[in-house]
């Protein structure tokens, strides 16, 4: 009996590894292509690991295109996300609390055009909105990739909702009593215990604006302004044949805050994203 | 002892910072009637739950409700971005429905998304309760397999996409060896679409985490009593988890078929639409009208009939979902 047991786990866990595996091999495949050059790339595709690790394709990738290195991309696509994370989470808490505790005439019509919102697709606004930000002479600023996260992304104040409706009422009859308003009720009590719901709109939303393509393909226009994933396009793109060596190699380079970021709090991440979606 | 009852409180509450307020208005009262007024006002609820929402308030207006009556006022418009809008009534609306091109997108839309959807949905479910049964290493098996939702999104693995699919790639070769000659997927329109739907469905690691979620609140009880009957584990899962996980994957469903409906990096960066429009997704259909062709008003007009054809499909989901939903406190 017990050996069967043993022999059904040693099954169950090989090919769960196995499958993991299956699954991540693109991953693996990206990350040692950075290190082979196009014949290797093209005509050994079969072959995972390289024969010669060539270092090279990372500083050839680096320098970039037209005199712009990767150092600049980086550091626009880091200022983006930061600011866009910041204001997700800062509008998100904030809605979040209005829509889920406080009793405001309204309230239910608010939520409403918030889920409707969520579900609307962003093609019917993108044109409009490019229009607009056209007309302010905003294109090819980072502004039109920024400020509308700073009021409200509605997935995210949904989930944020869904958490603080997770927590026990009692804290804010008790703070009233004591004479609290509701102001400081959210910024003592809720905002405190906010931790998981925090940190799950850290990660997913930085991801998610990190790996934006439509944005800055819409919005930045000079190579100064360029995010690393528009960047890794123009390898692509290039008019001579496709370098795929420092193209993996940049690909790889531009996960990895992604990967640091995740690695950090996926603890964290999997309690948030399961609270905010279960219930409701 | 706690109290349950939370307008009793509230009153309570209530009368309490009202007659510790009183006391302070008979110490101090000439400044105090106007500063009490503003305090009563600035902690009603009211104006306490409109300052707390009035980002999302705010930006409702200017990004969304504005935006979207410009979008259906250019959509009756002809509007070459360079000059002003010209009033064309619904001539860009007919124009939609004789146009070959965009009939053709709308299908393989469709396309992708009803045999996407499901595949992804299959899959994230299969792996969800797969990883149940692993106990402390739970939580690595599930970070394993979120990978490729963190980054799959991204432009570089839809760059790895194209090579790992393409002529040349690992894959291709791997199928021709077992026979099929000359087999390709980008070359050929009656597959070009599957590496993308492949990518999608890869990309499952979010519904599974929610899926598992809702796996972890299903009692053990039903399946030991459904156990003690006699019940196979293809019937328990038919009987109980199944009709027990129905509101997630709801959820799940609608969720996924917008973004479905909506998908756009992958077809741009790794097939451009093609081969023979094959892969032409409503969304870069609708981009390359604006920003390729510069027909605003006819790309708004699409994005109309698009988000009509959500809003439908999505009422339809919720409507017959009363007959397939299944919602526990309803026993």
């Amino acid at each position: 009996m017990k050996t069967k047991r043993l022999i059904s786990d040693i099954i169950y866990h090989a090919f769960i590894i196995g499958l993991g595996f299956l699954m991540i091999y693109p991953v693996l495949w990206m990350v040692f292509g950075s290190f082979k050059n196009n014949v290797e790339i093209l005509q050994h595709t079969e072959r995972l690991l390289p024969t010669v690790w060539r270092w090279e394709n990372f500083p050839k990738g680096w320098a970039g295109f037209g005199g712009t290195s990767f150092s600049v991309f980086f550091k626009n696509s880091i200022i983006i996300s930061l600011i866009a994370t910041a204001g997700t989470v800062v509008s998100g808490t904030l809605v979040a609390y209005a829509l889920a505790r406080v009793p405001f005439k309204g309230r239910q019509l608010w939520f409403n055009i918030m889920i409707l919102t969520m579900l609307l697709p962003g093609q019917v606004i993108m044109i409009p909105q490019y229009l607009i930000f056209r007309k302010m002479g905003l294109v090819g600023t980072i502004v039109p990739l920024t400020l509308t996260k700073f009021f409200g992304v509605p997935f995210f104040i949904y989930m944020t909702m869904q958490f603080i409706k997770g927590l026990p009422r009692e804290l804010d009859e008790a703070a009233m009593i004591d004479g609290c308003s509701r102001y400081s009720i959210f910024s003592r009590i809720i905002l405190p215990l906010l931790g998981p719901s925090v940190i799950t709109m850290i990660v997913i939303q930085f991801y998610w604006v990190w790996d934006d393509f439509m944005g800055p393909l819409l919005y930045l226009n000079r190579p100064k302004t360029y995010t690393v994933s528009y960047a890794i396009k123009l390898f692509a793109d290039a008019t001579s044949t496709t370098d795929y060596g420092p193209m993996f190699a940049m690909s790889t380079l531009s996960l990895v805050p992604v990967f640091t970021i995740f690695l950090i709090f996926n603890r964290y991440l999997m309690d948030g994203v399961t609270a905010g979606s279960v219930k409701g | 002892m706690i109290c349950h009852c939370p307008d009793q409180i509230r009153a309570a509450a209530d009368t309490y910072t009202t007659r510790t307020k009183e006391n302070k208005d008979m110490q101090n009262e000439d400044r105090s009637e106007q500063r009490s007024r503003f305090s009563r006002f600035i902690n009603n609820d009211n104006t306490v739950g409109y300052i707390f929402a009035a980002p999302f308030i705010i930006g409702f207006f200017a990004f969304t409700l504005v935006p979207m009556i410009m979008s259906f006022y250019y959509s009756l418009t002809d509007y070459k971005i360079t000059a002003a809008p010209v009033w064309a009534g619904l001539k860009n609306y007919i124009a939609l429905v004789q146009d070959s091109h965009f009939l053709n997108s709308m299908l393989v839309t469709v396309q992708y998304v009803i045999i996407g959807v499901p595949l992804k949905l299959v899959f994230a479910l299969l792996i969800a309760m797969l990883l149940t049964h692993a106990k402390k290493l739970q939580g690595f098996y599930r970070a394993v397999y979120y990978i490729p939702s963190l980054i799959g999104g991204s432009v570089a693995v839809a760059l790895v996409w194209k090579q790992l699919f393409s002529s040349e790639g690992p894959i291709v070769k791997l199928i021709q060896s077992m026979g099929v000659e000359r087999f390709s997927f980008f070359g050929n329109a009656h597959f070009a679409f599957l590496p993308l739907v492949i990518g999608n469905a890869w990309q499952f690691g979010s519904s599974m985490l929610i899926f598992a979620a809702g796996l972890k609140q299903i009692s053990t009880d039903y399946y030991e009593a459904a156990m003690i009957d006699g019940a196979s584990a293809v019937k328990r899962f038919f009987s109980i988890t199944l009709p027990i996980l129905s509101p997630i994957i709801l959820f799940n469903l609608v969720m996924q078929l917008i973004s479905g409906f909506m998908t756009f990096t992958s077809a741009f960066v790794i097939t451009k639409g093609g081969p023979n429009e094959a892969t032409n997704y409503v969304s870069l259909f609708i981009y390359n009208n604006a920003f390729q062709y510069h027909r605003m008003g006819y790309a708004c007009a699409i994005s109309w009939v698009l988000l009509l054809i959500i809003a439908l499909v999505t009422l339809i989901i919720f409507k017959t979902s009363n007959n397939w939903v299944f919602y526990e406190s309803e026993q």
